[in-house]
């Protein structure tokens, strides 16, 4: 019973979140909602016995990359109120697009089996099973996934440079 | 007494369909850069939500290592993206996507 009680406030909780995001005006508030949006996700994954992966959500997502999002606002300065605004005729084909498909997945979503996931007591989110599994069977994926950071750092530091143009000309 | 009906997968990828409009709605809607950016990180949380509530029904790890691997790409996303727009701003001096209209200049 309790579980359902959960489910049903962390799911208001994220779409209330994440509407808010969409409209507010200042990009770091925006960043704070989204934030709240993945904190009520990890205790969806809670929810789901999954406990190693809402930990990992909760120091990559809130640690990691929002902390990266709020500083790049900080130190571009963009925590100005934003006044230009879309044309009508923009925001009615952004609510059409997004509202039709909402519409078709809903539509498959209805067809759904009825499988309850909340009484299943799974331990495939325990630590030791993912080891297994991340080690085991999915070590090549993960030793590339090291390349992808590397490669990711790298490009990263290069777009950066302060003197990018200076250097190209020279 | 059964006041609420139990949570199905129904549920979960109901709720992980309306995250993903919600990100694809706040990508068509807003013009910053940055913000368009926070949508992609929302879409890319719903897909993760209702993989993990499959590899919950199914009981096996496969879909959470699925979201793993997604953490990462998206990570890396954000690194290269960030620098991206940081190096856009130094150079035009702002972050509107209307603004941002040529590649060259």
């Amino acid at each position: 019973m309790l579980t359902e009680y959960a489910f049903w406030l962390l799911s208001f909780i994220a779409v209330f979140s994440g509407i808010a995001v969409i409209i507010s005006k200042n990009p770091v508030y925006s960043v704070l909602y989204l934030i709240m949006t993945f904190f009520s996700i990890a205790g969806h994954y809670f929810l789901m016995n999954a406990q190693f992966l809402a930990a990992v959500h909760i120091i990559v997502y809130a640690g990691a990359i929002m902390v990266l999002f709020l500083y790049v606002i900080m130190m571009l300065n963009l925590n100005n109120i934003e006044t230009e605004k879309r044309h009508n005729i923009i925001k009615l084909l952004a609510v059409s697009a997004a509202g039709l498909l909402l519409l078709v997945l809903s539509g498959a979503v209805q067809k759904a089996d009825e499988i309850a996931v909340s009484g299943k007591v799974g331990a495939a989110g325990m630590v030791e099973n993912l080891g297994i599994a991340l080690y085991r069977n999915y070590l090549l994926p993960f030793e590339l996934a090291s390349v992808l950071f590397l490669a990711a750092m790298v490009g990263a530091v290069y777009l950066s440079k302060k003197n990018l143009n200076e250097t190209q000309s020279a | 007494m059964q006041v609420l009906p139990n949570i199905t997968i129904e549920h979960y990828l109901g709720l992980s369909a309306v995250l993903f409009c919600l990100g694809l709605f706040g990508m068509m809607f807003r013009k910053n850069a940055i913000i368009i950016f926070m949508c992609v990180e929302l879409m890319l949380n719903a897909v993760n939500l209702a993989l993990v509530a499959f590899s919950k029904i199914h009981g096996d790890t496969d879909g959470q290592i699925f979201v793993f691997f997604i953490m990462v790409v998206a990570a890396a996303e954000v690194a290269v993206g960030l620098a991206i727009l940081m190096m856009l701003y130094r150079n035009m001096h702002t972050t509107d996507t209307d603004q941002l209209n040529s590649l060259k200049g």
